[in-house]
């Protein structure tokens, strides 16, 4: 097991120099000259200069590429165009409000997820099953930007109980976890927690229908274990898979949060992104999804090195 | 399972007095019991209506889905002369939906088909390959694999400027990897079988054996795999539209029509709900056909 564990970090290295090779390369695939894409339109030629050594387009490709990742590895991103501030710190800022509604939208999706899912894997094919899978086709068709937009017509336009958009009463300021504040969390975390919900509930009516029909089921049930007895066995047999499960589907909530800031204005990470784009904002664009997706890489390793600890059946190859 | 010539129906009548009964072919059989799955065919029949509504949306539509008028601005559902209201420039939606539909339906299916193709090939050269091929075209595809689907496609698509083909080259970059991780497991598998060991054995080169023998068995479990992708790409295509990376107006896209009727979320909530429908009921539809085309293969995930 030690060995698969170190292979698996060592194996996560080159992937995440890939990754940063990607994004690297995401402002040289921009249409134009990348100076002139991340330029302002009304840059002054002290400043192409200064950019020019900065980026050092002048340099050949491998040598701009291992100076951005050394610098990257360091916390320097560069600095937005917009705004001038540094991208990393603009990002962490940003990923906390993510990580609120990810987290969030994560655990409502697991909890109901992991409900319809075990419902329906025990009464395969009655009705409750039929009611459960639609449910989890729902989720996992939903397009979520419309969702949100659906509730927001519910619970903001026409019963007025929500707050439409934002992240606070007054403006997005400091967090204060109150009342007046999670208000703002609700809709946009609930509207997220469709899709893991979908997933989940999938995976877990497979899982459990798998265990149901296994022998040692039988054999519980042949000496005499009761209900309750063999739900547990069941439960504990699915629940790590089902928690892998959960691990990515966070991270796939983190990355894939943009649609669902942009109908809320949550100030996370999707909203810096589409900042980013419609500014061509270069650097920040590229920041941010390094620092997502790198985020993205750790979250399976951490899920992948977990399961293998506490799920030792799991024979590592 | 055999190749794709079993589709043609053998005329049973025509054969002098069968002395045993011939067996459907594969694909027969899978088409007989897709046809007995209640869900799949209602999804089949309201996404042959999506498409057929599509396609004769230019015969079909009630009104000029260009033509703005002040007057009739975001007009409720149900107003005379406009079935599904107004949008906020005062064009007929239903129209608009209509002829929406041609380029939702065209940007949610193209990636997924050019995938297919592209994937599948990739795939099934890493599968047979083995090797060192093998490693060197996995461990890219890995680096891909590494972004969740959404935000891969918001840092291409961004990149690359907004545009229908920025677009497409987004989303099909994005399913490669999916489907090629398939096409690679499923190949590596057929490989290793003993029949492909037999026909190695007398004689037949690479090129024969992927034709005779990998793609009639491979293609199925990844074009299965392929389709659950569609409902994905319809709601990540209308999802760059509607982030003003896709189609730019005033072409009518569903996802780009429900981003401009997004200001009238107050005035007329459920004309601006509306194009969201479509996409939802256009993707639910593609993953109900999916699940029914899957357990008729009894294809296993």
């Amino acid at each position: 097991m030690i060995s698969y564990l170190i292979r698996r970090v060592l194996y996560a290295m080159p992937i995440m120099l890939g990754v940063a090779f990607l994004c690297f390369m995401l402002v040289h695939i921009a249409p134009g000259d990348p100076l002139v894409a991340i330029l302002p339109p009304d840059a002054s030629v002290d400043l192409q200069k200064q950019l020019m050594e900065l980026y050092g387009f002048n340099r050949s490709y491998p040598e701009q590429f291992f100076s951005w990742v050394w610098r990257a590895m360091h916390g320097d991103l560069g600095s937005s165009i917009a705004t001038g501030r540094p991208v990393a710190q603009e990002v962490f800022k940003a990923v906390g409000n993510t990580f609120m509604i990810a987290a969030l939208a994560t655990l409502i999706g697991f909890f109901f997820g992991s409900l319809f899912g075990f419902v329906a894997g025990y009464f395969r094919n009655s009705w409750v099953d039929k009611i459960a899978s639609f449910i989890s086709v729902v989720g996992v068709s939903v397009p979520h930007y419309w969702l949100g937009m659906v509730l927001v017509i519910i619970f903001s336009s026409q019963l007025m109980w929500l707050p439409a958009t934002g992240a606070g009463p007054d403006g997005s300021a400091a967090w204060i976890w109150d009342f007046e504040h999670v208000k703002y969390l609700i809709m946009p975390a609930v509207t997220m927690s469709f899709i893991p919900m979908g997933i989940i509930a999938r995976t877990v009516r497979a899982l459990v229908a798998d265990i149901l029909s296994q022998e040692f089921v039988i054999g519980l049930k042949a000496r005499g274990l009761g209900e309750f007895g063999v739900f547990r066995h069941v439960v504990k047999n699915c629940a790590p898979t089902a928690m892998a499960v959960m691990g990515l589907q966070l991270g796939y909530l983190l990355g894939g949060s943009i649609l669902i800031e942009t109908v809320f204005s949550w100030p996370g990470t999707g909203f810096l992104l589409n900042q980013a784009i419609f500014q061509r904002d270069l650097p920040l664009l590229q920041g941010t999804i390094l620092v997502l997706a790198l985020f993205f890489v750790s979250l399976n390793l951490l899920v992948d090195i977990l399961q293998t600890v506490f799920d030792p059946r799991i024979e590592r190859a | 399972m055999s190749t794709l010539q079993a589709t043609a129906a053998t005329p049973v009548s025509a054969l002098p007095l069968p002395a045993f009964k011939r067996s459907r072919g594969h694909w027969a059989n899978v088409a007989a019991r897709i046809v007995r799955n209640p869900l799949a065919m209602i999804a089949a029949v309201i996404l042959l209506a999506l498409i057929g509504i599509a396609v004769f949306a230019p015969w079909i539509m009630p009104a000029d889905p260009f033509a703005t008028s002040m007057f009739t601005r975001l007009k409720p559902i149900g107003t005379p002369g406009h079935l599904f209201g107004t949008d906020e420039l005062g064009r007929d939606l239903l129209s608009r939906l209509m002829l929406g539909g041609r380029l939702s339906l065209f940007m949610g299916i193209t990636p997924v088909l050019t995938a297919f193709v592209i994937g599948s090939g990739i795939g099934i050269l890493a599968g047979y390959a083995g090797g060192f091929i093998n490693t060197a075209i996995m461990r890219t595809i890995d680096v891909l694999y590494a972004f969740p689907s959404v935000l891969l496609a918001i840092a291409l698509s961004g990149a690359l400027g907004a545009g229908i083909v920025n677009a497409l080259t987004s989303l099909t970059i994005v399913f490669i990897p999916q489907i090629a991780r398939i096409a690679e497991s499923v190949t590596t598998q057929v490989r290793r079988s003993d029949y492909v060991d037999a026909a190695r054995a007398s004689g037949a080169g690479a090129f024969t054996i992927v034709r005779a023998h990998v793609l009639g068995n491979v293609l199925g479990p990844i074009f299965v795999y392929s389709t659950s992708l569609i409902s994905v790409s319809m709601i990540l295509a209308s999802g760059l539209s509607f982030l003003g990376l896709g189609v730019k107006p005033p072409e009518p896209e569903w996802g780009l029509m429900l981003n401009t009727l997004r200001t009238a979320i107050y005035t007329q909530p459920w004309v601006a709900a509306l194009p969201g429908a479509f996409i939802f009921i256009t993707s639910i539809s593609f993953n109900m056909l999916s699940d029914g085309l899957r357990s008729a293969m009894e294809v296993k995930q």
